[in-house]
């Protein structure tokens, strides 16, 4: 049998040697703290506090905005100074809740639970009241994911710990030290949907971290480590289903369709925080890294600390700096300002000291079929963005645009050095956008 | 923070490979064939050689000059095309008549068209059954000959294919194995030495610029249908008919070099499985039926054409769109 893997994708430069080793460290912010009321999908979280308030480390200073929404938490002490417009990672402005840290860390009063006790509905209500989405980038909230129409027939819950996009070393880091608490959080899962086997999902550039996970559910009868073999996007989440079952899922289809359930390792430890200790997201690691910064790390993150501060505490950034990119290579988006906060759903910050796209010089299509060949969503990507950039919006759609999952393998492998991701991208956005006027 | 940070869209990485480097590669896999060439037709097509690709490369830049386009001599592709073109030439050809197919090849071919990646027949071929069309009895003439080998293994005389179309199965496949594969034998410059064709080939194979979807279905189509009109016409199996056809005419480089031109073959992986099959089926329909002893050139041209509608009715399925739906 052949390693568990999906047709397509790109081996890139891995950059992970760069923070691999390097132990996650607790990294306590100077600055104001600034808390995006939209770090998730769905409804914007309502602030539930007002300026001139003293606010507790893992006090809630937001609710649910609704079903799909999550609350939001302070991650320091602190008097709140008002709500104002930030700009986000994204490159958006977002209403944030702005706090003054003063330096305590003082933590308001957490209520822990044991598993046993809890009914599925309690478990589902402390994932949402710890304000716990999709830690992987995505920023779903996790129990309406957690909540499928029959979860009598969910087969399998996935634990996203592959990691595919490169110099990206969080999750690892994660898992090498703190691996019970992941096998912990799947338990939680698990006790969800009792159908469920649970798998570990480990692409086999980490055998450290396979060894680690084996050993620790080895008698586990509802949990294995799978081993999967190293190739970007072996993380996304319709791959990872069809690498790990052999079930296909397409844009329209949910994973709860197939029977599966998918979450980033993050998310599970936040799972198991909010649910057993009682602690709300309020950190994530976040992995510094790439070849323009002085010392790249793993830190644990409280949310709302300032990027640029974060920066600094890696060394700082080296001269020449062409670009810093708040996620993985792939995925990630680029940022003008580094003036952001750390969200739940930021994984990583790249540095990189040159712009391989600025520097790359665009020429003509020639038809040579390699975005065909990476292309996870079996989709033809140059004739795709060609279409996007007539604005043919019908053709588009006909060609299966929407089964794009934007991560990047066309424009990586053109040898014409085409944005066709971009171009595709946008057109993606354009088609949602007239979808949801109709 | 006085440094200004580069923005755009995902991804942030970009693979080395471009399009310059791939018709280097094209082009550095073609120097097998065309030093054997060389070698095996003497110094008349070693001028052949030089004078089609520099004017090629002469007309790619006029035409970018004088119609204000952007230089694209700088990406390979008209030496690519050129090359081929010169490897398609009898080794005796006049030179004003490659430097005639070069025009024809650039720039009604290819700028007409809209330059590089835009026309929708491979330019050398093109050129080529231009001038075969033209220049009938020139571009079939093979009679005289020279040599880098020395006189006495000098290869005059008809082409192994039209020894076969002239005097019939057993009296024309009368050529040694072993001259057929080196390419001791009379034809183009290029297309002579399936060896130095095939070590072109694996230097392709090795750096992935092709893969073998096409050249293998199209050898391989070609041979199934030889070998059943062998046996129909109740000749039966005999090899050296058989591997005449493969090695003997312009069958390697056209599988290996020009059927798998990105530009005019599918870019569906089943479509280059569809290409494959018609090319190897028209290929021995025009050789075996057809009028003139070689069939590749006009073969690919014309499944050139096809290839939109092959695109079509290939188009891939996509993720989760085709498989069981639970």
């Amino acid at each position: 049998m052949g390693k568990l893997t999906f047709k397509g994708g790109i081996h890139p430069y891995d950059g992970k040697g760069l923070a691999k080793n390097s132990p996650v460290e607790k990294y306590l912010p100077k600055g104001e703290m600034v808390y995006p009321l939209s770090q998730h999908i769905g409804a914007p979280s309502a602030p539930c506090i007002k300026k001139g308030d003293h606010v507790l480390a893992g006090q809630k200073i937001a609710d649910a905005g609704g079903f799909v929404s999550v609350p939001l938490h302070a991650s320091v002490s602190g008097t709140v100074k008002g709500i104002e417009k930030r700009l986000t990672a994204t490159g958006g402005m977002c209403d944030a809740v702005i706090i003054e840290n003063d330096q305590q860390y003082e933590e308001t009063e957490f209520f822990s639970a044991e598993l046993p006790s809890l009914s599925k509905e309690d478990i589902l209500k402390r994932i949402q009241e710890g304000g716990v989405v999709g830690m992987g980038g995505a920023g779903f909230p996790t129990h309406v994911k957690l909540s499928p129409k029959d979860p009598s027939k969910i087969e399998y819950v996935l634990v996203n710990g592959v990691e595919c996009e490169p110099y990206l070393t969080s999750d690892y880091r994660r898992m090498m030290e703190e691996p019970e608490k992941v096998v912990s959080g799947l338990e939680i899962v698990l006790k969800l949907f009792e159908n469920a086997k649970g798998y570990i999902c480990i692409e086999d550039n980490k055998p450290d971290c396979i060894e680690k996970m084996r050993s620790l559910v080895k008698d586990h009868s509802r949990i294995e480590v799978r081993e999967l073999m190293t190739k970007y996007p072996q993380g996304g989440e319709r791959t990872l289903i069809y690498a790990t079952t052999g079930r296909e899922i397409n844009s329209s289809m949910l994973p709860a369709d197939v029977g599966c359930v998918v979450d980033n390792v993050e998310t599970v430890v936040a799972i198991y925080n909010a649910v057993l200790l009682g602690r709300p997201v309020i950190n994530r690691n976040v992995t510094v890294t790439g070849d323009a910064v002085s010392s790249p790390k793993n830190f644990r993150v409280l949310t709302g600390t300032c990027m640029e501060e974060l920066i600094s505490a890696a060394g700082g950034l080296k001269d020449p700096t062409a670009k810093v990119v708040s996620g993985g290579p792939m995925m990630g988006f680029a940022m003008f300002d580094l003036q952001v906060p750390c969200t739940k759903t930021t994984s990583a910050f790249l540095c990189l000291a040159h712009d391989q796209v600025s520097e790359a010089k665009m020429t003509a299509c020639i038809n040579c079929g390699r975005c065909v060949r990476v292309c996870p969503g079996h989709v033809l990507p140059s004739r795709l963005a060609t279409l996007a950039e007539r604005g043919d919006m019908a053709g588009f759609e006909k060609l299966n645009g929407m089964e794009c999952c934007e991560c990047g393998c066309c424009s990586y492998v053109c040898p014409a050095k085409r944005p066709l991701t971009q171009s595709i991208k946008s057109m993606r956005k354009m088609v949602l956008a007239s979808r949801r006027k109709k | 923070m006085e440094q200004k940070l580069n923005v755009s869209s995902n991804p942030h990485i970009r693979d080395h490979m471009t399009t310059g480097r791939i018709m280097q590669l094209v082009v550095i896999a073609l120097m097998p064939a065309t030093l054997f060439g060389i070698w095996n037709f003497g110094f008349h097509a070693f001028l052949v050689v030089i004078v089609t690709v520099l004017s090629s490369a002469a007309f790619e830049w006029l035409y970018d000059h004088f119609m204000h386009k952007q230089n694209t001599v700088g990406d390979f592709s008209a030496v690519v095309t050129g090359l081929l073109l010169a490897l398609n030439m009898p080794p005796q050809i006049p030179l004003w008549m490659p430097v005639l197919g070069s025009a024809f090849a650039i720039i009604v071919v290819k700028q007409l068209f809209g330059g590089l990646g835009q026309n929708f027949m491979n330019p050398a071929l093109g050129a080529r059954c231009f001038l075969l069309i033209s220049f009938a009895s020139k571009m079939t003439d093979f009679s005289v000959s020279d040599s880098f080998r020395g006189a006495v293994d000098t290869v005059t005389g008809a082409t192994p294919l039209a020894a076969l179309k002239a005097e019939g199965f057993v009296e024309g496949a009368s050529v040694p194995v072993k001259n057929l594969f080196l390419g001791n034998i009379q034809g183009t410059i290029g297309e002579t030495s399936a060896l130095a064709i095939l070590i072109g080939a694996v230097i392709l194979l090795i750096f992935k610029v092709i893969d073998l979807r096409i050249p293998l279905t199209y050898i391989g189509s070609f041979s199934i249908f030889v070998i059943c009109y062998m046996l129909a016409s109740g000749m039966g199996f005999d090899g050296n008919y058989f591997l005449s056809h493969l090695f003997g005419g312009g069958l390697m480089l056209g599988a290996w070099f020009m059927a798998t031109d990105y530009v005019t073959s599918p870019i569906t992986p089943k479509g280059q499985i569809v290409y494959g099959c018609c090319l190897g089926v028209i290929t021995a329909i025009f050789r075996l039926l057809g009028g003139s002893a070689e069939g590749v050139s006009y073969a690919i041209i014309f499944c050139n054409l096809l290839v939109p509608l092959i695109e079509r009715v290939t188009y891939p399925v996509a993720f989760g769109k085709g498989g069981k739906k639970s």
